[in-house]
């Protein structure tokens, strides 16, 4: 049986969304942007799908925007406010050291074009305090991206708290919420943010289908010019199959958001307590506490990271290193390194994440699995070429 | 039995994997990323190696084998490219394939791969092992196609990693091979060979070293000392090398010479790192009989009375007879029968007889 405890990188569609996705295709083919029966027919999709998607984060339809997935929102973000915001004279972005690079490549961006930007470091458990983020505000700050949840350890940034610091100096507040939306409960209005990025395929829709709430009134440049879509804020047709399964992944995951949660971290703390007393040499790193329920990060003492990745895929247990979006190799983890975490930790890491299918028969699989896997790679760490 | 394949996006490797999985062996690719391909790389096509990262892991996918790529610039760094670039600031004209083969693919890689219950690392390197169950060694062998054949950088393996080690293209010609690769409609299967040193880009190792270490300009002299010209570094020379001296028409008119031998063209006969000259004069002075070599691995076992073999010195060079002598120390000292036309330091000498490897050492 292979395991699949990688859900932060993606996971597989829930049935209803496959067979919502199916459906649209076989049945809708209008352009939303059309007229005509077949444009009104696919309009209804999309709409049905904002609702979703509204509910989903408490938002007002109307401040929901569909994109190509959490990428796009992100850049749509940044770059919306940058532009929508320099004319009058706010030149610098913010943003904590931990982001997803969706954030600090369009940051690095925007800084080869003459923004200033300031990253917030984090302390050792991983999340970024709202007065490390008050010192990195300058009068002229446009935005402020704070993301939501962590994709590699998972830990929960407050949100709200930095929010408030943000608006204070009339900054916008950005959070990439990828890995928390469909996971645990999130709502605009509690975390008082303008603008959130959110994609299907990190709770059970499908890849290339996202969104970006922009709260009512926010001023933000469209990034995509084109046509009037998505009320002149999105512009290109949209993907209406993969739209209807993003709203139905969306209304799945708020049906049972908190009793997915109770399981599923019951599942992670069984995994995680199972390999902390199985394996010898092994720690959480990041808080545990403030934390989605579905991920877990663990060192393993003089174990490269990459080659107990390779060695788990081997016994059909997929599992990851951190961010799976760089080269498919592997870096020491911005994230572990922004925590202040010694090189060796940032390169004994491996993330496990889980999600709708994982079952305690594969969290126990794999904590019986790993002892061997690690004690083999152990004895060979280091080992001189004999001559 | 679970093998480990290095990778390298090339038709050998790739028709080497192809053969073992074929033959039902648990195969397991891996690719070693060897140096930054991510930061700074805006120009997109510029790279050809990332590309050859992605032609292995289609050809992985095309076998259905699990693919890998590993990494490492760091190793790869320390082991091969930092030992490149001093050998030729020493003077010295490196052989950087031999210490990949020797340092990292069945050193750093092999541990991996056992780390992975791999009993075997194969590559597609134009050679062959063969077990000689009278001694209990591994013999290695030239490759059938004489013409391909990569003996010459495997000589510096150890029993132990030869042991391990795994050829399946050793006992096919090139041209079976890509025919192989036809028939298994493998993406690789028209891709040219390489034919530059994997980390050096458009084949310009003289700029490479150059950024890597201080200019330092030098002279030509000539067999009597007599300066001739400036130059810009002796990196920038190699034993035997003839074109791009610049020289010539620097060359001052000689007292009692013949205009005749003054038109003589000259050659790189060697390199003085203390005083950074280039010694230059004609090929006749290229010509040696003996050289010494140093770190010798013996595999076929260290004799213990000189022997006869024919001893190759450089990779594209027709093995030549000769008397080897081990010197003690892992050092041996090889006289040849007839003069032989540059003998270049940091290059292998090998040492063969017929078409088995008995061993090599690194020309001093």
């Amino acid at each position: 049986m292979r395991v699949y405890f990688d859900y932060n990188a993606t996971t597989p569609l829930a049935p209803e969304v496959l067979d919502a996705i199916a459906r649209v295709n076989r049945e809708i083919f209008g352009n939303a942007s059309s007229v005509h029966h077949f444009g009104q027919q696919a309009k209804a999709v999309v709409d049905e799908a904002r609702s979703a998607v509204a509910s989903l984060v408490n938002a007002d339809p109307s401040e929901i925007v569909f994109t190509s997935g959490g990428t796009e929102s992100d850049n749509f973000a940044i770059r919306g406010a940058a532009e929508a915001l320099e004319p009058g004279g706010r030149r610098h972005l913010v943003a904590s050291a931990i982001e997803h690079e969706a954030v600090l490549n369009t940051l690095k961006a925007l800084a080869r074009r003459g923004w200033r930007t300031t990253l917030v470091p984090v302390d050792q458990s991983g999340i970024a305090s709202p007065d490390r983020v008050r010192e990195a505000i300058a009068p002229d700050t446009a935005l402020v991206s704070v993301m939501h949840a962590n994709n590699e350890i998972g830990t929960i940034q407050p949100i709200a708290e930095i929010s408030a610091i943000a608006h204070e100096s009339g900054a916008l507040m950005h959070t990439d919420a990828v890995q928390s939306a469909g996971k645990i409960g999130v709502d605009v209005r509690a975390l008082a943010v303008d603008l959130l990025s959110l994609s299907a395929h990190k709770f059970n829709g499908p890849k290339g289908a996202g969104a970006l709430f922009i709260k009512r009134g926010t001023r933000l440049q469209p990034t995509m010019t084109g046509g009037k879509h998505e009320r002149n804020r999105r512009a290109g047709t949209e993907n209406v199959a993969a739209i209807a399964g993003l709203g139905v992944a969306a209304r799945l995951a708020a049906a049972k958001i908190e009793r997915e949660a109770e399981r599923i971290g019951t599942l992670r703390d069984r995994l995680e307590g199972g390999i902390l007393s199985a394996v010898p040499g092994t720690a959480v790193n990041g808080a545990r506490e403030a934390r989605v329920p579905n991920t877990t990060n663990i060192s393993f003492d003089r174990v490269e990271a990459e080659s107990l990745l390779i060695a788990l895929d081997l016994e059909g247990i997929a599992v990851s290193t951190g961010s799976a979006c760089s080269s498919g190799t592997l870096e020491p983890s911005h994230v572990l390194k922004a925590m202040g975490l010694p090189v060796h930790r940032t390169q004994n890491s491996l993330r496990f994440s889980l999600g709708m299918f994982s079952s305690e028969a594969e969290v126990d699989q794999v904590v019986a699995v790993l002892p061997r896997l690690v004690e083999k790679l152990r004895g060979l760490t280091r080992k001189p070429v004999s001559a | 039995m679970r093998i480990v394949v290095a990778m390298s996006g090339g038709v050998d490797s790739s028709v080497a994997a192809a053969l073992l999985a074929e033959q039902g062996h648990d195969v397991i690719g891996l690719s070693m990323q060897l140096y930054d391909q991510s930061e700074g790389q805006t120009t997109f096509g510029s790279c050809c190696s990332i590309d050859d990262l992605h032609d292995a892991r289609r050809v992985a996918a095309a076998i259905d084998i699990p693919h890998y790529i590993l990494n490492f610039e760091r190793r790869f760094d320390e082991q091969v490219v930092s030992n490149f670039v001093q050998e030729y600031a020493a003077g010295r004209t490196p052989l950087p394939c031999a210490r990949c083969n020797s340092d990292l693919k069945f050193a750093a890689l092999a541990d991996r791969a056992r780390g992975f219950g791999a009993d075997a690392v194969a590559t597609g390197h134009y050679a062959r092992v063969e077990r000689d169950e009278a001694t209990g060694r591994t013999r290695l062998m030239r490759g059938i196609d004489a013409s391909k054949d990569q003996s010459y950088f495997l000589f510096s393996l150890t029993q132990e990693q030869l042991a391990h080690a795994v050829f399946p293209v050793g006992d096919r010609p090139k041209d079976a091979v890509r025919e192989y690769a036809r028939t298994r409609r493998l993406p690789v299967a028209e891709k040219p060979d390489s034919q530059e040193i994997c980390f050096i880009p458009d084949h310009d190792y003289r700029s490479f070293v150059g950024k890597n270490v201080p200019s330092r300009q030098g002279v030509f002299v000539d067999e009597q000392g007599q300066v001739l010209g400036t130059h810009d570094g002796i990196h920038r020379f190699t034993v035997g090398q003839r074109k791009g001296l610049s020289v010539a028409a620097q060359r001052p008119g000689r007292r009692n010479g013949s205009a005749a031998s003054d038109a003589a063209p000259l050659y790189v006969l060697s390199l003085r790192p203390s005083d950074q000259q280039v010694v230059v004069g004609p090929r006749s002075s290229l010509e040696r009989t003996t050289l010494t070599a140093s770190g010798v691995n013996w595999i076929a076992g260290e004799p213990d009375r000189p022997l006869r073999a024919r001893v190759q010195i450089r990779h594209r060079h027709q093995a030549a007879a000769a008397a080897v002598r081990a010197l003690g120390d892992a050092r041996v000292e090889v006289a040849f029968d007839a003069p032989q036309i540059a003998i270049t330091p940091g290059q292998a000498a090998v040492f063969y007889d017929g078409n088995v490897v008995l061993g090599g050492g690194w020309i001093d």
